[in-house]
This record gives structure tokens, sequence and C-alpha cells, in this order.
């Protein structure tokens, strides 16, 4: 036991060790981050003192970039289990290793959730208040309560998976398999349940018609498979150019299929959202007319979700052509559909719920400086934790960091590449 | 010292500084929350003793904040009662005198200015708030060709707002008033989003009360001045009907729209309009929330 808590100490510490080394390249990527990190924690102090006021959120648009990129976020941490089930189902080895890298994204999306719904709450310090026992959680009535379980319950999944894993590979040992593949199993239905849950916090809502309709649920898991398969891959791209980690083109078409599929769907659904709004005309579609075309005289939204929707369909063609077998195309497809799908979800689902008001006021929503700057933060503070995810584990996968070479500290074996 | 841990000392300096230097707005934080705050327990949890303590917590704020001694209850619903509100919209005139009445009873934020109330013009004809203006600035009311129609929180039998509430820190209470316990609120606004009336309110700001505008006479579920950061909205003026008196936008209306009443009293003024008048209204009716909150019309 002593020397079971003694190995894994040294496990951690190694570890954090190596997060804060490598080559000039990493430093000068870590401390970018880092620097924004920071002025996004000044803005949020700001917003602590001042109130939400400093954002650009008001009774008539009560939610904006925060809760929009909660939603995305969502979604990529949902997709990474797109990677487990060839594996684990399909008995896809390519993906095997490349698993851990998909899970870990998810943790680091996770944590991003959770800042991003920090940072919206009014009474931050009043959060104990949802803490089951001592709080008061309204479960199961509170579609919000239930997200708060599921978000904290995945990311507790994928820790303990990606952690075992790790360990194990770190320690040369063979994971004991009744230790991890029911807690991959249970992850994959935990995967669609949190985007679902998530997007239910919406459909829910019998007041806003906009959200209040059915396919909004295989929306969001359409677009999050689409978008979380597409950030994986380049993750993937940049692992193979800055490390030397061997990651076979093989697997990244793996992962090309998914996306070309899930893009198709998800391009079906809007079209099938978008003719339910417009071709019945009732009072209804206000929030898609808002959204689409612009209502009285307002067009906040108009530029973004055309954005959104050209990027989509560039996107899709991209991956539906042979073309996007050259890695090259495939990039560029990738960072179309996630860019294209942030909008979507962001900008063109959370915001236009909300124009008009239940009253019939429109009202424009624009984030404000500091609230974006806020968002830069917490993103930086994704990238920042995912790059040490993969600082950490690309070594012991490789086998440079483990237990044998224990005590050794030559800089050969915490070299990048 | 090596080149090496030297410059390691320097990025570990460096970035405890600019640490402390993108906390440093904190510093204004001042009275944000403090021990009790923090600790105080769910409305529904907390005993007549710890009830006492906590109003006399809000009291002493008050006076800090305000100078002036505030007299703070915890009104319970009464046995018998279920409130119920009808406004006649034949003689709705669109003075706004009540949203102003509102403001000053309940201790709303001046600045920026919460209102509970929000008056539509209505084009002729039609219920569609849609068509309604919201900011309708008229030298005379009423104007030629409109209508008004002022809503405000409309204490539905089946309310969304407190399905949603990730806390319970909003609830309907036995006489039909659904409540906010503003130190129990995280200020997540889902209740804002899920209101099909738009009735919430929320707190972007620290509210500003001017000293003397304070109304002195408050209760802890009703128009105590709230903190930064969490919800409010109409609540029946809690401390004033649930002692036997009228809402204050009620006794402000120069035309008598407004009624209010115990519904399950066969003789309240309510329980005839109710029973009486061919037709009233319950807005969005097909919501399923089945307000308590009725328009009606003079023939
Ligand atoms: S009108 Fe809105 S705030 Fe009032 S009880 Fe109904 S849903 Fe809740
Ligand atoms: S804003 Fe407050 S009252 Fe409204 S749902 Fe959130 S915690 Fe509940």
């Amino acid at each position: 036991m002593i020397s079971f808590i003694r190995n894994y100490i040294i496990f951690l510490l190694r570890c954090a060790r190596i997060a804060f080394i490598g080559d000039w390249r990493y430093y000068a990527w870590m401390g970018a981050l880092t620097i924004i990190c920071l002025l996004g924690l000044n803005a949020y102090a700001k917003q602590l003192v001042h109130g939400l006021i400093t954002t650009g959120m008001s009774d008539e648009v009560s939610w904006g970039v925060y809760i929009a990129n909660f939603t995305f976020l969502v979604g990529v941490a949902a997709a990474a289990v797109m990677m487990v089930i060839p594996v684990y189902i399909y008995g896809n080895e390519e993906l095997h290793d490349l698993v851990i890298f998909g899970e870990l994204l998810a943790v680091a999306a996770i944590i991003m959730c959770l800042a991003f719904v920090t940072v919206d709450l009014g009474r931050p310090d009043r959060f104990w208040h949802l803490i089951p026992g001592i709080g008061q959680m309204n479960f199961p009535q509170s579609m919000l309560s239930w997200d708060v379980l599921v978000l904290n319950g995945y990311l507790l999944l994928n820790v303990h998976i990606c952690g075992y894993l790790l360990y194990c590979r770190y320690q040369n040992k063979k994971p004991t398999k009744w230790f991890y593949i029911p807690f991959v199993f249970l992850a994959i239905a935990w995967a669609v349940s949190i985007h679902t849950v998530t997007a239910f916090l919406y459909v829910g809502l019998g007041g806003r018609p906009f959200w209040n309709a059915s396919i909004v649920g295989p929306r969001f898991l359409a677009s999050a498979f689409t978008a979380g398969p597409a950030i994986i891959i380049i993750a993937l791209q940049i692992i193979r150019n800055f490390t030397t980690y061997r990651i076979k083109d093989k697997a990244l078409l793996t992962l090309r299929s998914i996306v070309q599929v899930s893009m198709i769907i998800n391009v079906f659904l809007l079209a099938c959202e978008v003719f339910k709004e417009f071709y019945s005309g009732t009072a209804h579609s206000a929030s898609a007319k808002y959204l689409f075309f612009g209502l009285h005289g307002h067009y906040a939204l108009v530029p973004w979700i055309w954005t959104a929707i050209t990027f989509n369909l560039i996107a899709m063609v991209i991956l539906s052509l042979p073309l996007s077998r050259g890695l090259r195309w495939l990039d560029v497809a990738c960072v179309l559909s996630i860019i294209g799908i942030w909008i979507e979800k962001g900008m063109g689902l959370v915001i236009p719920g909300f124009i008009p008001t239940p009253l019939g006021a429109v009202v424009d929503y624009r984030p404000s400086f500091n609230e974006t700057l806020v968002c830069l933060g917490i993103w930086a503070f994704g990238f920042l934790c995912y790059t040490v995810f993969l600082r950490m584990s690309v070594p012991i996968l490789q086998g440079r960091l483990s237990k044998t070479n224990e005590g050794q500290i030559e800089s050969e074996m915490y070299k990048l590449t | 010292m090596s080149r090496r841990s030297f410059l390691r000392g320097c990025a570990a300096f460096g970035g405890v500084t600019a640490l402390a230097a993108s906390l440093a707005p904190l510093r204004e934080l001042g009275d944000y929350t403090n021990t009790e705050q923090f600790l105080q327990k769910y409305y529904k949890e907390l005993t007549p003793s710890d009830m006492t303590k906590v109003i006399t917590r809000i009291e002493g704020e008050v006076e800090r904040q305000y100078g002036i001694r505030p007299h703070v209850r915890d009104l319970k619903p009464m046995d018998g009662v279920e409130f119920v509100y009808a406004l006649n919209l034949t003689r709705c005139i669109g003075c706004r005198k009540c949203v102003h009445a509102c403001v000053k009873e309940n201790n709303q934020s001046r600045s920026p200015e919460i209102q509970y109330i929000r008056v539509l013009k209505m084009p002729h004809g039609s219920m569609d708030v849609e068509k309604g203006n919201h900011n309708y600035d008229s030298k005379q009311v009423p104007e030629k060709g409109f209508f008004y129609m002022p809503i405000q929180c409309q204490q539905c039998k089946n309310p969304p707002c407190v399905k949603v509430c990730p806390v319970n820190a909003t609830w309907q209470e036995k006489d039909g008033i659904t409540v906010i316990d503003y130190d129990w609120c995280i200020g997540c606004r889902y209740c804002e989003a899920a209101c099909p009336y738009w009735a919430r309110r929320f707190n972007f700001t620290k509210p500003q009360i001017p000293k003397d505008k304070i109304n002195p006479d408050m209760s802890y579920l009703g128009n105590r001045p709230r903190k930064q950061g969490v919800m409010e909205k109409c609540h029946f003026c809690i401390q004033r009907t649930r002692v036997g008196k009228y809402p204050a936008c009620l006794e402000a209306c120069p035309v008598g729209a407004r009624k209010f009443g115990n519904i399950l009293d066969p003789n309240s003024e309510v329980s005839y309009i109710l029973r009486e008048k061919r037709v009233f209204i319950q807005l969005k009716e097909e919501m399923g929330t089945s307000p308590r909150f009725f328009y009606y019309f003079d023939k």
C-alpha cells in the first residue's frame, strides 16, 4: 500500500514536472496562453465587483456568449466518445491509443464548461447551494441541476479512464479490463446524456418557441459529432507536427468519415428546421426571422448565421469530395466546421431564443469587451490544460516517461520532438 | 546560483506579480458578502430563532447603507387565502402610475431602474403582445385607436420559473404568490429565460436607491433591498397584502382598473368579477401556466 502511494505520488510529480519543461516554442505558447488567462481573470475580477452589467446581457437577452460557449463545449466533450465507439465496439485498432487524446480533450472541454457556467452566475459565492446534501438541489425538476450532475459525473469518468490507462502505461502494466472497460461503456452512454440534457435545458422552456422544438436535441448531437471529431483531427495534426508521436493517416481518415456523415446530418436537420419555421409562417417564427433576415430593423445576428451556413456548406462539400482525403483539405474542412458550428450553436441558437422577448420586444445583444476577455481567458485556460495533458501523456504513451526510468531527469527524455 | 535557477526564480516571481495584478480589482469588492450571509441557510430550513437573527442582520445592513432603521418582517401566508388579480382593460389608460408606485413601494433599484410592471400600448383589436409598443412616450394618454395592457408577474398556478430553478430559490406559497429567497438565489437567470411573461428582473449591478426613497416597511420575501446578482419580480406586495392591504399598484391606479382579492372568498370583488364577466383572459393561456392574473373588459 505504502509503496503504491509512493509510486503514485512520484508519477504525479513527474507529470507535473514535465509540464514545465519544453523547448522555446513550448514556452512561448504556454507563456502566451498564461497572459491571456490572466487578462481574462482580470476581466472576471471586474465583473465580480461591478456585476454582470459589465457584459452585454440584459433582462431581455439574459444569457449570452458565456452560455453559448458552454453549450458548444458540452458538445465537444460529448464527441470524445466518437473515438471510443470505433475502438471498443468495432475493435478498430487504428484509433486505440488516440482514444486517450480524445478523452483528455473531453476533460479539458468540461473544465471549460464548468468555468463558463461559473462566470455566468450572478452570485458565484453561493455555488454551494447547488451541492447535493448541503445545498438544495431541485432534482429532478430542474434541467440545470441535471446538467450539473451529469457534467461533473462525466468529468470524473473521463479523468478516471485516462488517468488509469496512462498510469498503467507508465508502469508498463496491462490495464485490468474490469477496471476501465465498464467505465468506458458508461462514458459512451453518459456522453450522449450530457449533450441531450444540455439540449433539454432549452427545449424544456415552453415560453420560448424557438427552443421549444424537439429537433433541438438531435441537432445538438449532430453538430457535436461534427465539431468534436473535427477538433480532435486538428489536435492530432498538431501532435503529429510538434512531437515525435506517430499518428497514421488512417486514423485521421476514420475520423474524417465521422465528421463527414455528421455534417451531412447536421445540414439536413438545419434544413428541416428552416422549412418548419418559414413555410408555416406562424407568429412563432419571429426568432428565426430575426436570426436569418432581421426583424423590425434589427439585424445583429444576420451576418453571423450566414457566415455559419456558408462555412458549414463549404465544409460539407469538401468533406464529401475525395479531395478531403488529402490532409490539407481535411484541415480546412475541419476548421470551417468548427467555426461554423460554434456560431450556429452560440449566436445562432442561444441568442435568438431571447429575441423577441415573450412580450415582443426586440433588443439586440452584443458581447461587451470585458465579457469577450473573460471568454478568451477561459479558452486560453482550456488550451493550457489540454497542452499540459498532451505534454504529459505523449511521452508516457511513447514509453519515454515510465517507471523504469524513474530518477533519471535527463532532458533527453523530456524532449518534445 | 546557476543561470537556470535564476531564470526560474524570475519567472516564478513574474507570475505571482502578474496574478496579483490581475486580481487587483477585487479590492473594491466591499460588502459583497460576509460570513453570516455566506453561511445562511435556505429559507425553508431557517428556524424561528435563525430567522430573528437573519432579520437583525438585514436591518443592520439596511441601516448602515441607507441610514434608516427598517422594520423587516417574515410574513407568512394566511390560511384560506389565495390571491388573484383582475385588470380591467377597458379602463386602463396607460398612465404608468402603477409602474412608478411599484418601484417606490418595493425598494427597486433606481439606477439602473428596475420596474416590475410593463405597460404595452396595443393597437385596437389585437391581443398579440408582439404588436405592442413598450416604449411609448405619449404626451397624453389614452391615445385613440389603442388600448393599454399592463403586464407583471402573473403568479402562475403552474409556474415554469419555479420548475427550472436549480436551487429551489423560488417557489410558490400557499396563498399563490411565487416568491424568491434573495439570499439563496445563485443568479443563474434560468427562471428569467423560462418565464413566458417576461416578469423577472435581474440585478445586473449593485442596486442604487436614494436614502430618502427607502420604504422602511419591509418583508423578507418581499421588498427588502436586494443585492447585486440576484433575481427579483412582482410579489403582489407581500408586505402589504399579507396584512390585509391592497397592492401599491392598485392604490395608485387613477381609474380603478385594478382589482385584487381572495378568490377563495365568494364575496370578494375578484370572485364577483370572475363569476359575472362574460369574458376574461389569461394571457398566453396555451402555455398551460394558468395565471392568477386575469384581464377583463366592461361590456
Ligand atoms: S409570470 Fe413568470 S415569474 Fe411570474 S409565476 Fe409565472 S412564470 Fe413565474
Ligand atoms: S436566477 Fe435565482 S431564482 Fe432564478 S433560477 Fe437561478 S437561482 Fe433560481
